[in-house]
């Protein structure tokens, strides 16, 4: 019954895309999110199946192969799904943070016309089977329709309002962008095919399996390096880190259910899953292990550092998520898989609630997006506040919240792993984390209510519907969130308290369930003992290294460092916010960099962009094209009007001329015979 | 004495009389004797079929004949109603001036 | 005897035709055509087809010749009259024609050299056997029977595609 749970949502697609415009916006959305909730219960049921299987070889999968999709020669691709420990986490994340989202977009988008809400929800669930279809797929192919068409829903939904240009631009910015990773992407399955034979994850991880893993052989299989870091390629493109990342910020053009579901939860964690899916291919590739670990906590901490300074509420929670997927790279590139995903699910909870209660604030305030035009929003949204402070304090990372747990797991897998460089580096990116989340909270809710910024951008288009006043002024009608999205924000906050509670490490007591349930996702099947990649290796040794005491000692130190960023934001947002305008004039150099982005885009503009355009306009269009074929074409014609005026002067009309020609043959021809 | 005819001397002859009829078609400049030079050459045609007959001791040369002159009737016949078409519309013979058929 | 025959015969052919198509006066030609045809029936009688040369000078220079002649007189042809116009003059010039005139050349030396090659053939000896005309007419009727047939159509074309052709236009 697999094929159910992308099914459902696909259909919920055609009948909101053919007949959506008729139905009433009750029906669309009703429709959608049953659907959604429909393919949650199935999904459901296929896990509590796959527990109760007993396993074989340690390990625990349903597969259904449903028919021949690909074959060609020696490459033979059923359409085959596979619910194993690691996808099944996943579909529950996508089909149940995908329904509480459903959820609060009907609420959100109401304001819509009946054919644009249709037209939104047919997107969302399009895009809920495709992402389904790429996290059960059990082959590269498969992954990879998937993987395309999440990239096709992202651009449908972020150029959602494609009257405006910004939003269309950015829908185009984030589709190319993720089209340099799928190059990346299509090349490295196209190396793995070269060199194993086949593109099914079993198959691959079997035979990469046998081969040698020696430490000595650092780079690894040089083809397996290779193939291994395009598909990282395509990961930076899908989840959004250095050098692809550029499209996350823009994508906030969308609603804000659409960032909240794709930007957050789901979609950027495609490049995580893909990496934990072939984890013994990156285990036998320690170059590009090492390789996705910098990138990560690169990312993880230029993303912290421009988020300290944004003033949009949802570009601040854009780069956190980049900030965010970075940490869970660095998990996978330190070879904590299980640690990566289990970040990847609690960050789906509070970043779904983030952007969720952030969509609540948007809409209380008609439009308003600007942090600078708010302030004082507890008294008048308490619903909002309190979900959105839980989701904070989870992303800060304070236990016993979700975030603390799956944040810390990364934190000690990459210190044990002799990595201490990466952990540094990680622990600052905790801070900041802290610091702006607070910073955002604070500017928020906390305050009086401010109207610093005149004329707020976000404030008239962004909601779709045109406002002619923008902002609401203080004490106005402040509506808290309605119904359907109040139920989202508080099951999520819910979430973010609760979720953590599967991977409680043992050194505090608890038996870390997730990680081994998830772990046998992360082997090959039947290779069991000697294949074991480096991760278990690496995390038991070094586990014997510290012992119980060090790991419980840094944890200790990164609340500490979580509670150091509090209590910073505290003091210059909260309390003395002078502060923050000072030190913004004092460094006012860095905060023009930091507030720009580090001008990453402009650079992107002039080398490659415009390079691009000049050499398509200039010499493919005009020269090649215009010059080149056109001229080859019309010089044909040319050539044949030429010749033909030539020829056509034998058409005299006379004639003793047309005899004269006869007779020439004649002579010709008898001359020719007589003479054999 | 002079020498007796060969086949090659009717041949020849032939030959000869077909040349004249050609260089009449192209030298002369009135529609009418170009129609009479056809009639020399095929004239000359009709020389080599009899010639050959004799030669060989058949008969089918001589229907051949037969048939040459026949369709030569009928050819002059319709060539000078043509002929007299044309000169209805542009009273000359040259045949250079009827060029309606040109580029 | 057959021999002084053929030679006056053939020496009397190629003189009228070369004066056939020299003429300027297209009258003249005819006539002289008309000689032509005499003589070449002449020769035919000395090839032994006495049949042949009749119908030579009843058909050939007795009714086409007429209607030529009739022809002739009746659209009172000028004699050879200069070439008018640009395009005539390019077509009709002195060059072309003598290019044509040289190309006919070109033919009977290429026959002759063919001949040459051939060597010489006599004619069969002995006296000249005179086909019959029953001979003819068994041939005719039986072997060529369906030619018969096709060229009384053809002729019957010719009728009706002579009148049409030199009809005047009815007045619109």
């Amino acid at each position: 019954m697999l094929y159910l749970i992308p099914l459902l949502p696909f259909v919920g697609f055609l009948v909101n895309a053919a007949i959506g415009k008729r139905l009433s916006k009750t029906v669309s959305g009703l429709l959608a999110t049953g659907v959604m909730a429909a393919s949650f219960g199935i999904a459901a049921m296929s896990v509590w199946t796959l527990v109760g299987q007993a396993p074989v070889d340690g390990v625990r999968a349903i597969e259904q192969s449903y028919y021949t999709w690909l074959s060609s020669g020696s490459l033979q691709i059923p359409l085959a799904f596979r619910l194993d420990p690691l996808s099944s986490l996943m579909v529950l994340v996508i089909t149940g943070i995908g329904t509480l989202i459903h959820l609060y977009s009907t609420a959100y988008m109401h304001d819509e016309t009946d054919a644009e809400y249709a037209r939104y929800f047919s997107y969302l669930n399009l895009f809920a089977a495709f992402m389904l279809v790429l996290v059960l797929g059990s082959s590269f192919p498969v992954m990879f329709i998937g993987w395309e068409g999440v990239g096709l829903c992202s651009y449908l939904l972020i150029g959602f309002w494609f009257k405006k240009p910004s939003a269309s631009e950015a829908g185009k910015k984030a589709f190319i962008v993720n089209r340099i990773g799928d190059f990346g992407f299509i090349l490295g399955m196209l190396a793995l095919f070269w060199a194993f034979g086949t593109l099914d994850f079993q198959e691959l991880a079997s035979k990469v399996a046998l081969l040698p893993n020696d430490p000595a052989m650092w780079a690894g299989s040089t083809v397996l390096t290779a193939a291994t870091l395009l598909l990282f390629l395509g990961a930076t493109g899908k989840s959004a880190q250095l050098p692809l990342y550029v499209w996350l910020p823009d994508a906030m053009e969308g609603p804000t259910p659409v960032s909240a579901l794709i930007h957050a939860a789901t979609m950027v964690t495609a490049g995580v899953y893909m990496i934990g899916r072939n984890a013994v291919l990156f285990s036998h590739a320690p170059f590009t292990l090492e390789i996705v670990a910098i990138v990560g906590v690169v990312t993880a901490l230029f993303a912290g550092t421009i988020g300290l300074v944004q003033n949009d509420i949802k570009r601040v929670l854009a780069y956190s998520t980049v900030s965010q997927l970075g940490y869970m790279f660095l998990a996978m590139g330190v070879g904590a898989f299980a640690g990566g995903i289990f970040h990847l699910y609690t960050h789906a909870f509070f970043k779904a609630l983030l952007f969720l209660g952030s969509g609540a604030v948007i809409h209380a305030l008609h439009g308003e997006q600007d942090i600078r035009n708010m302030g004082g929003l507890r008294k008048h949204l308490p619903i909002t506040f309190y979900t959105f402070a839980i989701g904070t304090i989870a992303i800060a990372g304070i236990p016993p919240l979700a975030g603390f747990f799956s944040k810390d797991e990364i934190l000690w897998k990459t210190y044990s792993s002799d990595h201490k460089v990466l952990w540094a580096v990680a622990v600052v990116a905790a801070f900041l984390t802290a610091t702006y989340m607070f910073r955002l909270l604070y500017l928020t809710f906390f305050g009086d209510r401010r109207h610093g910024v005149a004329g707020g951008h976000g404030a008239h288009a962004a909601h779709g519907t045109p406002d002619p006043g923008h902002g609401t002024p203080d004490h106005a009608h402040l509506h808290d969130a309605p119904g359907p999205m109040a139920i989202a924000l508080i099951v999520l906050a819910i979430g973010s308290i609760l979720a953590g509670f599967v991977g409680v490490p043992h050194v505090l007591g608890g038996g870390n369930q997730i990680e081994a349930f998830l772990e046998p996702s992360f082997r090959a099947i039947g290779a069991v003992a000697e294949a074991a990649p480096a991760v278990e290796a690496t995390a038991e040794a070094t586990a014997e290294h510290g012992g119980a005491g060090l790991e419980f000692g840094l944890m200790l130190f990164s609340t500490l460092v979580a509670a150091a960023g509090i209590g910073l934001a505290t003091v210059v947002f909260l309390r003395r916010p002078q502060i923050a305008d000072r030190m913004a004039g004092q460094f006012a150099g860095v905060h023009r960099l930091l507030l720009g982005k580090y001008y990453v885009d402009e650079l992107y503009d002039a080398t490659i962009v415009q390079p691009i355009k000049k050499v398509s306009s200039g010499l493919l269009w005009r020269g090649v094209d215009a010059g080149l074929i056109d001229g080859t074409v019309n010089g044909v014609g040319l050539v044949v009007r030429g010749w033909s005026a030539v020829l056509r002067r034998l058409q005299t009309g006379s004639v003793r001329a047309y005899a004269m020609s006869f007779f020439v043959g004649v002579v010709t021809i008898v001359g020719y015979y007589l003479w054999r | 004495m002079l020498p007796e005819p060969t086949l090659n001397s009717y041949l020849m002859l032939s030959a000869v009389l077909f040349a004249i009829g050609t260089a009449g078609v192209f030298l002369r400049r009135n529609i009418i004797t170009i129609l009479l030079s056809v009639e020399v050459m095929l004239n000359a045609v009709n020389l080599t079929f009899i010639a050959v007959d004799r030669f060989r001791g058949l008969v089918d040369g001589q229907i051949m004949v037969f048939f040459v002159i026949t369709v030569a009737a009928a050819e002059a016949a319709v060539g000078l109603a043509i002929v007299i078409a044309l000169f209805r519309h542009k009273e000359t013979l040259t045949p250079d001036v009827f060029t309606s058929l040109k580029w | 005897m057959d021999a002084l025959l053929f030679w006056i015969l053939a020496a009397v052919t190629v003189a009228s035709a070369v004066l056939v198509i020299g003429q300027r006066n297209p009258m003249r030609s005819v006539l002289l055509l008309i000689v032509m045809f005499m003589a070449l029936a002449g020769l035919y009688v000395t090839l032994g087809s006495p049949f042949a040369a009749v119908v030579q000078i009843i058909i050939y220079a007795g009714a086409i010749m007429v209607l030529f002649l009739f022809v002739v007189m009746l659209l009172n042809v000028p004699t050879e009259e200069t070439p008018i116009g640009r395009q005539a003059r390019l077509l009709g010039g002195v060059g072309p024609r003598r290019f044509g005139a040289l190309l006919s050349a070109a033919l009977a030396l290429e026959l002759f050299w063919a001949l040459g090659r051939l060597g010489a053939i006599a004619m069969p000896a002995g006296d000249t056997p005179e086909t019959t005309v029953k001979a003819i007419g068994l041939r005719l009727f039986r072997d060529y029977a369906f030619a018969f047939e096709a060229t009384s159509v053809l002729i019957l074309v010719a009728m009706v595609g002579a009148v049409v052709l030199a009809r005047k236009e009815p007045q619109q």
